[in-house]
């Protein structure tokens, strides 16, 4: 059953990038878009991501609660040395959160406040994927630790260090990736198809190069990334699978008839990043300074706690998957 | 300030916020649906507009609810990383639950929002009732997890190594049906009271009088029901404190010296010093009674516990003063409403009866707090209760007062968007749904 839990786990990461991240790259393609465009792409977004944008989001609070209940060591040893970036993070999902909603539920829809909303949105949206990446790298770096004796030390360098803000600038990069993707297939509109191209264009070759700082940033600080993943055969095949369907989507990318495809490709590219690195890792989750590390398969709660989680998440999903799906069919737009 | 007082306001604050908009978040639901019944029901346009005017107040209350439930989550570890450590595995198994429900509730909601002309017209109200009943299921799973804290069960404690764990023991610990039943009738309650107020009103008012009766009509006769049903299950609540938690019923009733025929305090400032309470109004054996139906039972008082392990007794006895003084209170204007509406139909339309419910829109919501203070304050020096204490759960983490000065801002601007969002909703009611 710990099997069943830890996929659980993984699954609930990845679907929170894929979905929950494309939903943050909404905001980040609304930051980087010029005045003249906003409001169309704003509809755009907003059409595609209003109905399900709530339920993208529950993935984060499924991965806090695995993790909270079969993982409690892992969770309060990151609760405790990532405290900041973890607040930081919040702020980012309050703000952002509220921010959407406010702007589509508020009953006078003048200037002043939509823009103010927009403001709060937009930044958010940039900041929490930001941190959340920060987080995933900290977790990675072994810059965590928990023998320092002064606040800087113990709770500013855990995170705050060149490899975790690489990852973070990457994770930032691959949602607004996605988005860009996703919403090609959102409208019908030929200049806006050219340009949400181009966006998706300019913000994977973002990707490239954010990707190409973490492997600086990891030799800078000593983490060994590149050694991790080119010494694991699964993490090397994922590396390769996402550069040829990176090469594939170039490729595929002008083509109207093709929008399903390049949502699934850049999917499946997101995905084969985190398979990299969760396999060139696992089962270490936390990595401590001077190399000590926390596991999924030793630092669980005990076998009956496992069990009944791995239960309950099977009959969950029962009943989340099928209506979730159906969510996706019922608001996807209809191809003419 | 102390760490340790920072992190308990923290988590005070954060709770005390997220339990109004999670309440008003899982009872408007049912509104909603009930309204949106009657309008496929009696194609009167009136219920369609109140249904949907009703669905922005959830969407709203939703989101809020979410983002400061999200918060909650990471919360309980970054405050209290010593607590979750050890009792993650013991109580998850309705956190689990509660992600699992939640879930479904937000896909619910995304289809009733946007199912509007999409859907089929009964799967549409079907997916409102899914929110409403998903998101009741999520606070009584979550309040059961907080009776565990209350009532631990589920796992041995030997020598500080909590063993033998087995979950589902723990989520249907003995305070779990009393807590949530209390907890779900209070949610009702207080939201009925503070909708109905509102619509009231309006009413009062003369603004679009056809809507706002039906509106108030429908959150009235919930909210009545549920106030005239709360004592009931606060005497089963009352009565598992005296088995299971004894000092915290003992701080409740500022209940010091152990005694026969012991009485019960309205009121009054209790001396913690000289172990007395002045000038409270004092019913001898009514204590007794209420605890154990029997006037003459022995029921034991503060000085039968530990100093140490005495909850503050000022706050828990005000607290809960002041929640049975309003819940009763509202107790009566629940029955004067039953009465109209059976007996005295013209009352329902005189000022003096719309202002009483003007008066009480806040009533619900003050006694809510009043009773989350009694039950987290009560439980005090304890985060488990006789197990561990809350002091022992803390972050080592430094500086815990800035963060709980930057969530009280958080949580006050958030509010304060809240209140001026339904303020426009509700000044907007004319012009959006009067063609």
């Amino acid at each position: 059953m710990l099997y069943v839990v830890i996929l659980f786990l993984f699954a609930a990461i990845t679907l929170y990038f894929l979905l929950g991240g494309a939903d943050f790259g909404a905001g980040i393609i609304e930051l980087f878009t010029s005045d003249d465009n906003k409001h169309r792409t704003r509809k755009t977004m907003y059409q595609a991501i209003g109905p399900i944008w709530e339920a993208n989001h529950m993935w984060l609070i499924i991965t806090v609660v695995i993790l909270f209940v079969g993982f409690p060591d892992i969770y309060s040893e990151m609760c405790t040395y990532l405290h900041i970036p973890l607040l930081i993070l919040l702020l980012g999902i309050i703000a952002r959160g509220t921010a959407f909603t406010f702007r589509n539920y508020d009953a006078i829809k003048d200037e002043k406040t939509q823009g103010f909303y927009n403001h709060i949105f937009v930044y958010s949206s940039f900041v929490t994927p930001l941190f959340l990446g920060i987080i995933a790298g900290s977790a990675l770096s072994g810059q965590i630790d928990p023998t320092a004796k002064d606040f800087v030390h113990a709770y500013v360098f855990s995170w705050f260090n060149w490899f975790s803000v690489a990852v973070g600038f990457f994770t930032v990069a691959l949602c607004g990736f996605l988005a860009a993707i996703y919403i090609v297939g959102e409208t019908d509109n030929v200049n806006d198809i050219k340009r949400y191209i181009k966006k998706a264009k300019i913000s994977n070759i973002a990707a490239v190069v954010c990707g190409a700082l973490v492997f600086v940033a990891s030799e800078i600080e000593h983490v060994g990334l590149s050694h991790w993943i080119f010494g694991n055969a699964v993490s090397l095949a994922a590396v390769i699978a996402a550069t040829l369907s990176l090469i594939l989507l170039w490729f595929i990318i002008s083509e109207k008839r093709n929008r399903q495809w390049i949502r699934l490709l850049a999917a499946f590219q997101v995905s084969m990043i985190l398979i990299s690195v969760g396999a060139s890792r696992f089962p270490r989750f936390v990595i401590f300074k001077g190399g000590s590390s926390m596991s999924l398969l030793t630092d669980h709660a005990t076998v009956n706690t496992i069990d009944d989680l791995g239960i309950g998440l099977l009959i969950g999903s029962l009943f989340i998957l099928p209506a979730l799906g159906y969510l996706y069919y019922s608001f996807q737009r209809k191809e003419r | 300030m102390d760490d340790f007082i920072a992190a308990r306001s923290q988590m005070a604050l954060s709770l005390g916020f997220h339990i109004i908009y999670s309440c008003i978040g899982m009872v408007m639901p049912v509104f909603m649906a009930i309204s949106h019944y009657k309008w496929i029901k009696t194609k009167d346009p009136v219920y369609k507009n109140v249904t949907i005017a009703w669905s922005k107040g959830v969407a709203i209350f939703f989101a809020t609810g979410a983002v400061s439930g999200t918060m909650l989550s990471f919360e309980l570890g970054l405050l209290w990383p010593g607590f979750m450590k050890h009792a993650g595995p013991i109580f998850g198994m309705p956190f689990s639950l509660e992600g699992t429900a939640f879930f479904i509730e937000a896909i619910a909601l995304g289809f009733f929002l946007y199912g509007w002309n999409k859907l089929n017209t009964w799967f549409h109200w079907f997916t409102g009732v899914v929110v409403g009943v998903s998101g009741i299921a999520s606070g009584i799973l979550v309040v059961s997890a907080n009776s565990w804290m209350n009532s631990p069960s589920g796992f041995d404690y030997v020598d500080g190594k909590y063993l033998n764990i087995n979950p589902l023991k723990a989520m249907f610990n003995a305070a779990w049906f009393s807590e949530s039943l209390h907890m779900t009738i209070a949610a009702f309650s207080a939201t009925g009271f503070a909708v109905a107020g509102i619509h009231a009103l309006m009413i009062y008012r003369k603004r679009n009088v056809a809507f706002h009766t039906k509106s108030f009509k429908i959150a009235i006769i919930f909210g009545a029901a549920a106030a005239i049903l709360q004592p009931l299950s606060g005497d089963i609540s009352a009565k598992g404190a005296a088995k299971r938690q004894p000092a915290k019923l003992a701080a409740m009733e500022a209940y010091f010296h152990t005694q026969k025929y012991a009485p019960l305090v309205i009121g009054g400032i209790p001396d913690t010093a000289a172990k007395k309470v002045n000038y409270g109004l004092e019913i001898p054996g009514l204590l007794s009674f209420l605890v154990h139906d029997n006037f003459k039972t022995v029921v034991n008082g503060l000085d039968k516990i530990p100093v140490k392990d005495q909850p503050p007794i000022a706050v828990t006895h005000y607290a809960f003063q002041i929640m049975v003084g309003i819940g009763t209170i509202m107790m009566f204007i629940g029955i004067l409403y039953f009465i109209a509406l059976w007996k005295k139909k013209d009352w329902l339309k005189q000022p003096w009866f719309l202002k009483l419910f003007i008066i009480a829109t806040p009533s619900g919501f003050i006694a809510l707090e009043a009773g989350w203070t009694v039950t987290e304050v009560g439980r005090q020096p304890w985060i488990i209760q006789g197990v561990m204490r809350t002091s022992e759960a803390v972050t080592k983490m430094p500086g815990i007062q800035y963060t709980f000065y930057l969530f009280t801002f958080i949580y006050f601007t958030l509010s304060v968007f809240v209140i001026f969002l339904l303020k426009r909703q509700i000044q907007m009611v004319p012009e959006l749904y009067d063609k």
